[in-house]
């Protein structure tokens, strides 16, 4: 009696080691079928991208465990392989909700150092992969079949070639204009408002005996908004040379400090004052955000500037600049492309160049045909943007179709 | 020489980024990782300059201006106080160091001293943006002034009302204005990279 309740007992507890809760054995779950690993287009060699037809018990379905078996490095021996396993020796990389049947891996993309993450996926080798299904109440399927997934690395990204077309567009369009404009053809360009205010700003300090402030912003010289402010840096700085003004320019940016006063240096040299400029009143404050809007708020308060120039790309202290600007009764020319901040400088400022103004400022004060034309080349760029815009909203309204939202769309 | 070089050093990085640009293969990806690095050397070489610069131009108005001289103190001091607290590497990593307290006790109430400013400066700032001098600034006045109402709480069903033509100035006729911002600004930035390459464009480098 005792021998055979012993049995019973065994007998439970081996029905619980090797039944469906390891998913080994038969389960009432249907697992999920056709599992398909296959490498991510567009990237740069480290990502897999998983689909599988959902299980035959779909409604039963809690979520899908996707499993793989660990990278080993090749110094730690050969790639695992998945005959060679266990079920121990895979790894579950994730889980996704039971209504869907794609799962991407793509450790080693975009982390610095994966190999030494057992999830990394390698590039150009073969990665093994199987999935199961896993139901509310605990029951797991069976596992699919393992299935190999190779990822490999791009060479083109598919989804920017309607970039790379417009930048050619766009550069084909602006040597045909530079040509005309060298010819001698009228390009009009439209009056902007805050760069034919210039002159008159820096005459105003002029006259008032009061320097002239410009703030390049709290970017980098990396950035296409900073460039552009050295544009107009090197025009102001050309006038206040004329008129004798003294001109501060604090920067955030070492590097901006350098560059900035090569460009004044020039332009001094370009007005014929060599002997006006200043290289002290060139000056580094902090790479910090707040530490240097109170140090420039500071210098308005004190030195009581006439025109304040802020041209480049500003954050939050956009509008604590003009602000303190606007306190001391400065005449202030504002120019950034963050959309965000543009509200604040229109607000503050006296004239505000919105964005593209503030590229276009060196054709518009220059007036050489050399930048004119890419100038006309923009307009028409833009121009077709905005036609196709239109005609899209009435295919997509009237005919009910897609054909340009496809033309445009990365594939 | 003194021009052509640095132009065409410019022309050579911007060629090899705008390929990159469109080679997503781990080869370009590296290659794109080291000149963010190199980026960062720059900045990290010319930090001793902006030092230089920094006490050069504070130690100058100390001794030319009297009035700028308690400023110009404070400035010297907190130069050489943070340095001292930051010599050694655990002092300005540990939460409990002499170099993060001055971090987190000062720097960063003073940073957001005057971030809190900007309450004050908007409602100063719209104040004067708010007059309706012109048709447009009116049209400016009155959309504020619905868009604002929104956060105040109404009876229904105005509320739902307000809230929907709220919704809909934020996402059509605001967002088509952003839009159109923003795709001027590409364009721009796309001519302007092209000017760089080309050598069309020359100020940043002190013009022609």
């Amino acid at each position: 009696m005792r021998l055979s309740g012993l049995f019973w007992i065994l007998l439970v507890l081996c029905a619980g080691f090797t039944g469906p809760a390891r998913g080994q054995g038969a389960s009432d779950l249907a697992p999920p079928t056709d599992l398909v690993a296959a490498d991510i287009p567009n990237d740069k060699g480290h990502g897999v991208q998983l689909t599988w037809e959902p299980s035959a018990d779909a409604s039963r379905v809690q979520f899908y465990e996707i499993y793989r078996l660990p990278y080993r490095p090749p110094d730690e021996g050969p790639p695992l392989r998945p005959e060679e396993t266990v079920d121990d020796d895979w790894m579950r990389v994730g889980a996704v909700a039971g209504g869907v049947t794609a799962y991407a891996q793509t450790e080693g993309n975009t982390t610095i150092g994966a190999e030494n993450n057992p999830l990394y996926v390698p590039r150009d080798a073969p990665t093994y992969y199987r999935v199961r299904a896993r139901a509310a109440d605990g029951t797991l399927s069976a596992f699919t079949p393992a299935v190999t997934g190779i990822a490999k690395g791009n060479w083109f990204h598919t989804q920017r070639v309607n970039v790379l077309v417009i930048a050619f567009v766009l550069g084909a369009l602006m040597l045909y204009f530079i040509q005309k404009a060298k010819r001698g053809e009228k390009i009009y360009i439209r009056p902007i408002p805050g760069l034919s205010r210039i002159d008159e700003a820096i005459g105003r300090a002029t006259e008032m005996g009061r320097p002239i402030l410009f703030v390049l912003g709290t970017g980098t010289a990396a950035e296409i908004a900073t460039l552009a402010g050295y544009t107009i840096l090197a025009r102001v700085a050309e006038k206040t040379a004329e008129y004798q003004t003294p001109l501060l320019v604090p920067v955030n940016d070492p590097v901006m400090m350098v560059m900035a006063k090569a460009t004044v240096k020039e332009a001094y040299l370009k007005a014929g004052r060599p002997d006006v400029y200043n290289p002290d009143n060139i000056f580094y404050i902090s790479a910090m955000q707040f530490p240097y809007v109170a140090a420039v708020n500071g210098l308005m308060l004190r030195e009581k500037t006439a025109t304040n120039f802020y041209m480049g790309v500003f954050h939050a202290e956009s509008l604590l600049l003009a602000e303190a600007g606007s306190i001391t009764g400065s005449i202030q020319i504002s120019g950034t492309d963050r959309v965000a901040q543009i509200p604040f400088f229109v607000a503050a400022t006296d004239y505000t160049l919105i964005g593209e103004e503030l590229y276009a400022a060196s054709a518009y004060l220059a007036q050489d045909p050399k930048l004119v034309g890419p100038l006309k080349a923009q307009d028409m760029v833009k121009a077709a943007i905005l036609m196709l815009a239109v005609l899209g909203v009435l295919e997509m309204t009237v005919f009910k179709t897609e054909w340009i939202r496809s033309l445009i769309t990365p594939h | 020489m003194k021009k052509q070089l640095p132009m065409f050093l410019v022309f050579l990085c911007g060629m090899i980024m705008i390929v990159q640009f469109v080679v997503p293969h781990e080869y370009s990806q590296t290659l794109f990782q080291h000149s963010q690095d190199f980026v960062i050397v720059i900045g990290v070489l010319a930090l001793p300059i902006g030092i230089y610069s920094l006490m050069k131009s504070t130690v100058t108005k100390a001794r030319r201006e009297p009035k700028e001289r308690l400023y110009s103190l404070i400035t010297i001091i907190g130069f050489a106080v943070m340095i001292i607290a930051g010599l050694k590497r655990d002092w300005f990593t540990s939460s409990t160091s002499l170099s993060s307290n001055l971090f987190n006790y000062i720097l960063v109430p003073a940073q957001a001293t005057l971030f809190s400013m900007l309450a004050f400066y908007i409602a100063s700032a719209a104040y004067r943006a708010f007059r309706a001098r012109t048709a447009l600034a009116a049209v400016l006045l009155i959309t504020a002034f619905v868009v604002m109402l929104r956060l105040i709480p109404m009876p229904e069903p105005l509320s739902t009302w307000n809230a929907e033509f709220v919704r809909w100035i934020l996402e059509v006729p605001n967002m088509a204005a952003k839009r159109a911002i923003l795709i001027g600004v590409g364009l721009g930035a796309v001519t302007y990279s092209i000017k760089l390459l080309l050598g069309i464009e020359r100020a940043y480098m002190g013009g022609d």
